[in-house]
């Protein structure tokens, strides 16, 4: 498993809460059909630390983390 | 109304940081290095796994491969990283409290008097505190709890890795007392000598001594750590509003080679000074004192520090006096390995003139050293260098803005 950087759409809210929409992964572009949640967390699969978008595409769950200003997922 | 009081010291920092980074290296033997080539190839941190070997803060690199049986995995540290994860967890602790005060970048105490009604609570909290780190950060702490900082950093070192110590006024003469006196905070290798001579073993031992002996033999110092022994400790946890304010410029660094001679502490000293003096301009403070940190090769280190007679932030003024500070007080009975230089007692705004030194002069000083400055800011560092540091070519590849540490453990008696 590795930590793969990704593209993300982000929509903002006035009071500055992120929403990601889309994510860009091995070059195509992946709707995020809902964020089903969001808490600080760690990623000891693949290592890092910061927000944890539990976020369903496709019908799977998955979890997309930002930290330090970037974006990333635990990638197969 | 009871004080209680946290404090939580993250296991194994560095080395906890690059396993959680790297995956891959978690169940090896990992060690965390400075930089080879520039000969702060010394171990700065290691994981429980090295521990098991015997390896230690200081060693070599060559040396803790001997000791390893397994291959040992050295990774070079990453400050900056070291930094923001630090700043996460402290983020964390502040959520509980305002009075949050760092003790290095990897310790702090945490005032929760206001949310602890019983020990009960508090170690609750603790408790929390613990698990958060665990679940956001993927790190482990100890924490000490206790109803003084002296005793609650006790605690944070009698078990690890993630516990938390409960010590309290009816309990800390079974904990605390039988413990060894070195594990108190502030008996360094000098004092610890001293109360061997006197028998003193025990922290129980030291609480029970005569105060008038102690006083004697180790000055004011004697009855601060008689108190402290004896859980008389009020000093606060100071807030992070206080810490806001600037009460400091440091700078360190461990030299590319160990320093044999004045002229090459000399050297560095004026390169420190240089990059404090820089920092100070900019944010337009100027210094009453000076103090001066040396470690020698055996990682003993002491701090001097004096007062100067007219407040200033040229490097030469910081420098010169450093330098003096270091001649009154290094017997060379060892060469030198790290050195710091920080200024302190602080002023900002408008300058006041020495009396015996014209305005002019102190202008000129001044206006020399905004020039270099500014050239370095434009061309880079190397661009104008005093000629003292190009006498040794391994120090001249210094750059203070890349190898100089600004991560200074705050003194527990500077705090305050």
């Amino acid at each position: 498993m590795e930590k793969k950087y990704v593209k993300v759409m982000v929509e903002i809210d006035e009071n500055g809460n992120k929403k990601p929409k889309t994510i860009t992964f091995n070059n195509h572009e992946y709707e995020i059909d809902k964020v089903l949640d969001m808490k600080k967390a760690v990623s000891m699969k693949v290592g890092g630390i910061g927000e944890r978008y539990t976020v369903r595409i496709n019908g799977h769950e998955t979890y997309l983390y930002f930290e330090n200003n970037k974006w990333f997922v635990e990638s197969h | 109304m009871g004080r209680f009081i946290l404090h939580s010291d993250l296991n194994n920092f560095y080395a906890s940081v690059e396993s959680l980074y790297n995956p891959n290296i978690r169940n090896k033997a990992v060690v965390v290095v400075g930089d080879e080539e520039k000969r702060h190839g010394i171990v700065l941190a290691k994981n429980y796994i090295a521990k098991s070997y015997n390896i230690k803060t200081g060693d070599t690199v060559w040396e803790a491969r001997q000791k390893c049986a397994e291959e040992l995995v050295c990774v070079p540290a990453r400050f900056d990283l070291y930094l923001y994860v630090s700043r996460l967890v402290k983020d964390i602790y502040r959520e509980y409290s305002d009075k949050v005060e760092s003790f290095g970048i990897d310790e702090a105490w945490i005032d929760i008097s206001h949310l602890a009604k019983t020990y009960e609570d508090a170690v609750a909290i603790a408790n929390n505190i613990r698990t958060r780190i665990i679940s956001e950060i993927g790190l482990t702490v100890s924490i000490g709890v206790s109803f003084n900082k002296v005793f609650a950093k006790l605690g944070s070192d009698l078990k690890k890795p993630n516990a938390t110590i409960l010590i309290t006024q009816d309990n800390f003469r079974d904990v605390v007392w039988k413990l060894p006196v070195e594990d108190l905070l502030y008996v360094g290798r000098a004092t610890s000598k001293k109360f061997e001579r006197a028998r003193i073993k025990t922290i129980g031992d030291l609480a029970n001594t005569d105060i008038k002996y102690l006083k004697l033999t180790l000055g004011k110092m004697g009855v601060v750590l008689h108190d402290f022994a004896c859980g008389r400790d009020t000093s606060p946890v100071e807030s992070i509003h206080d810490k806001e304010k600037i009460k400091s410029f440091g700078n360190s660094t461990t030299c590319p080679v160990d320093l044999v001679s004045n002229t090459e502490v000399k050297s560095i000293i004026y390169m420190l000074a240089e990059s404090v003096a820089e920092r100070m301009k900019k944010k337009n403070y100027y210094a009453h004192g000076v103090s001066l940190w040396v470690k020698d090769t055996d990682l003993c280190s002491f701090e001097r520090q004096m007062q100067l007679s007219s407040p200033t932030n040229i490097s030469e003024d910081i420098a010169k006096n450093c330098y003096k500070l270091f001649l009154d007080n290094y017997d060379w009975q060892l060469n030198v390995r790290a050195l710091g230089v920080r200024v302190t007692n602080l002023t900002t705004g408008k300058m006041q003139y020495d009396l015996f030194e014209s305005v002019n002069n102190f202008e000129k000083k001044q206006k020399l050293e905004c020039a270099i400055e500014k050239l370095r800011e434009r061309f880079g560092y190397d661009i104008i260098r005093r000629g003292n540091i190009l006498v040794n070519q391994s120090l001249s590849s210094l750059n203070p803005h890349s190898d100089i540490h600004i991560i200074h453990p705050i003194g527990f008696f500077k705090a305050k």
